[in-house]
């Protein structure tokens, strides 16, 4: 049971998420969207969006780096378990509840609004109450993990982290005595992976981050390969000068 | 110097007799489909009025378009790159539907299954968001068709910057005028600045502005960042889309459904060639009321033996440089100067312009008050304010618009004396620095305005750049996915796919 959940499910999630997003991206691109219901209703949305989102992507970085930075280089920083342990709990806590607190007043609205209610899927809404329970196993976690701020436990996570993305085996049996409620926390995570390509999370992955590498504001769309090198002004004038020329010419008489 | 050709549109006020045959065609053609109920390519406004949505023209209100910021720099109103992605998650500057208005169908069934009762029965409205009942319909499509609503509410007007406007909501002094428009297809779009997906972009062939759909990600930043708010946001599919300029239509050489609809025969369409590496500094001129005057100074004379030969060697095709040649939009913007840009002060250089309306005398009823220049009445005189008027088209400078008024003005009074009076009167034709013979070519293409006068589109040239034995088989009856074969089959991912309504015959 262990084993299937912390050992063979998370690479049935994260290959569903990866092959999944890759099919819908080549597939069904015109799908590919955040789905934004602002334009129906603003009322709530500023405040609980940008707490959500905020919330959300500070966890997320939060996760990454806390699972996947090797143990050698938080050594070799000097960080102390404990301290990282406890610096997880302040900023996760933080942001968790910030996320919560922001994903509750849009769940609120999507629940409440006609407007919103009737234009949501059923994905919509599921995805949104999922990420909430997230968020509440989440954030209990923290007082899980305040009964030993050793920073033990959390080197468990790490080890089974790293294990998995690097295929080691007998990853799942570094956290087989971890408290319940972390490891309810994990699979309902890697059953939100599991879903991500069939949501509108997919709209993570189009960060718009070419945005500031696009040279200027304009796209113009060139049938050609290669764009035309505009004429100079001096060339320019000299063609003037030219057709000048041709005109006072005096015409070959017939 | 770098040429590049635009199909631009003129549309002369002085004929709109706002019948809305445009936007009818437009909407049954573009978006009569769920999500976009509420989106009108092409809408007719009665100004003075806040229009649709309301209160669009004050981007005070809305940060669409452009400004020149401190330091010189043109960056679009809503903020410079960083702070559009930064509003990401909330664009502060997003109007609501009810903006627009709440789409709504009326319950025509209850009509002929009602029971028999004592009151008579109606249809009363429904939301086409919600299904639920509409207790009052608030807004509409074009609330304030001919001055409806309280002047107080209609004065609102943007344009009447600057003007006394009180007295305009006398019925003495009333005045009103028809507005239509459609996307400006702008030589500096805002929309396409705006895009974080980089999803909307300009046609380098023909200058038509076009959002992908399947990389738009639905930001909506072009919503808020167009100044004529024309892009609109599907609540549906959750993408924006916009105006077209009909390019099916306009590739084959046909005018766009609105152009070829207009009961009044007021749209022209016609090829401006221009220079693509004049548009930034064009934009970003100091001073707002020079922005009319450096967008013409963008275009390029298309009988200059220089520019014919730049435009061959940019790749212009040879029948597009003979329309830019017998374009009706140059003739009116530049020989005439008659035709204005809408709103250029929103520095986006829109290429949909507009030939300001004559209107009634103003106090013709006082019996030799009225100013009269000569055998011509006083542009200053007419029942539309000049400023009102100068602030739509010309941010404000009132000289242009009250030439271009007096030269349609002089118009009418030399053709009236050449068919009334059977004299052909040149003084009239040179008090306003025309000559006869180019005040026929107007009568011509501006009041008689023939299909071929109107409409001078060459056809696009997708032969130089596909072959077309590649595209043999490419597209036809598959069930692909993403092909328009009008087969949606359900999807994996959950895009809603709805099956293609087709109306149904009544049994």
């Amino acid at each position: 049971m262990n084993n299937f959940f912390f050992g063979i499910y998370p690479y049935i999630a994260l290959s569903v998420l990866i092959f999944g997003s890759i099919a819908r991206y080549e597939r069904d691109p015109f799908t590919w969207k955040s789905s934004s219901s602002q334009l129906l209703r603003r009322r709530q949305l500023r405040l609980g969006s940008v707490l959500f989102h905020v919330g959300v992507l500070t966890i997320f970085f939060g996760h990454l780096f806390g699972l996947l930075t090797p143990l050698w280089i938080i050594d070799a920083l000097g960080i102390s378990h404990s301290a990282k342990q406890v610096l997880a709990m302040a900023v996760g806590g933080i942001a968790g509840v910030m996320a919560l607190v922001g994903g509750g007043i849009l769940f609120h609205r999507r629940w409440t609004d006609p407007r919103i209610r009737k234009t949501s899927s059923v994905a919509d809404i599921g995805i949104l109450g999922l990420l909430l329970a997230q968020l509440v196993l989440g954030v209990s976690t923290i007082f899980a993990s305040a009964q030993h701020l050793d920073g033990h436990e959390m080197v468990k996570f790490m080890h089974w982290a790293q294990g998995i993305l690097t295929f080691r085996s007998g990853a799942a049996a570094q956290i087989a005595d971890v408290s319940l409620i972390f490891k309810l926390h994990i699979v309902l995570g890697l059953t939100i992976f599991l879903l991500f390509p069939f949501t509108r999370l997919v709209h993570m992955l189009s960060v718009p981050l070419r945005y500031f590498w696009r040279p200027g504001y304009q796209v113009v769309r060139s049938r050609r390969s290669a764009p035309l090198p505009a004429h100079s002004d001096a060339e320019i004038k000299q063609a003037r000068v030219a057709a000048a020329k041709s005109r006072q010419r005096p015409q070959p008489a017939e | 110097m770098r040429v590049r050709a635009q199909i631009g549109m003129v549309l002369n006020l002085d004929k709109c007799i706002g019948c809305h045959t445009c936007s009818v065609t437009c909407k049954n053609v573009w978006t009569s489909r769920d999500g976009v109920e509420y989106a009108w390519f092409n809408n007719v406004e009665t100004k003075p009025g806040t229009g649709y949505p309301t209160d669009w023209e004050n981007q005070k209100r809305w940060n669409g378009g452009w400004t020149r910021s401190r330091s010189g720099k043109l960056v679009p109103r809503q903020g410079s790159k960083w702070r559009i992605v930064a509003n990401i998650f909330a664009n502060p500057d997003l109007p609501e539907i009810d903006d627009y208005y709440e789409p709504f169908d009326f319950d025509y069934d209850h009509l002929k299954s009602a029971p028999e009762m004592k009151a008579f029965p109606t249809a009363r409205p429904r939301s086409k968001i919600t299904g639920e009942r509409i207790e009052k319909i608030e807004k509409g499509p074009n609330w304030e068709e001919i001055l409806g609503g309280e002047f107080s509410k209609r004065s609102q007007d943007y344009n009447f910057e600057g003007v006394q406007k009180e007295i305009y909501g006398e019925y003495e002094n009333t005045f009103m005028m028809y507005l239509p428009r459609l996307c400006e297809h702008c030589l500096n779009p805002a929309c396409a600045a705006s895009c974080p997906s980089g999803a909307i972009y300009k046609r380098e062939e023909d200058g038509i502005v076009l959002i992908d759909q399947e990389k738009c990600r639905g930001w909506r930043m072009c919503v808020s960042g167009c100044p004529y708010k024309k892009v609109y946001y599907n609540w549906s599919t959750g993408k924006s889309e916009k105006c077209t300029l009909c390019y099916p239509r306009i590739e084959s050489g046909n005018p766009t459904v609105c152009s070829e609809t207009c009961v009044g025969r007021i749209r022209y369409l016609g090829v401006m060639l221009y220079d693509a590496d004049k548009i930034e500094t064009a934009a970003n001129v100091p001073s707002e009321k020079q922005l009319y005057d450096a967008q013409l100074d963008v275009f390029l004379d298309p009988n200059d033996p220089v520019v014919i030969e730049t435009a061959r060697a940019d790749g212009v095709p040879e029948d597009w440089i003979k329309a830019a040649q017998e374009s009706p939009i140059w003739k009116m913007a530049m020989e005439w100067k008659v035709a204005f840009p809408l709103h250029p002060e929103y520095r986006t250089l829109p290429m949909v312009w507009y030939i300001p309306p004559l209107s009634p005398i103003q106090n013709a009823a006082e019996a030799g008050a009225i100013g009269m220049d000569g055998a011509m009445p006083d542009v200053k005189s007419l029942r539309i304010p000049l400023r009102y008027l100068a602030n739509m088209l010309t941010a404000g400078d009132e000289a242009p618009i009250a030439a271009a008024l007096e030269r349609m003005l002089a118009m009418r009074a030399y053709m009236r004396a050449k068919t009334v009076d059977g004299v052909k009167d040149e003084g009239i034709a040179t008090r306003v620095g025309l000559s006869g013979r180019v005040i026929e070519d107007m009568y011509k293409i501006m009041a008689l305005a023939d299909y071929e006068d109107r409409f001078v589109i060459p056809t696009t040239h997708r032969e130089q750049v596909e072959d077309a034995y590649d595209l043999r088989v490419g597209e036809g009856f598959t069930d692909c996915n993403g092909c328009s074969t009008g087969i949606s089959k359900g999807s994996l991912f959950g895009g809603q796919k709805r099956p293609l309504k087709m109306p149904q015959e009544v049994k």
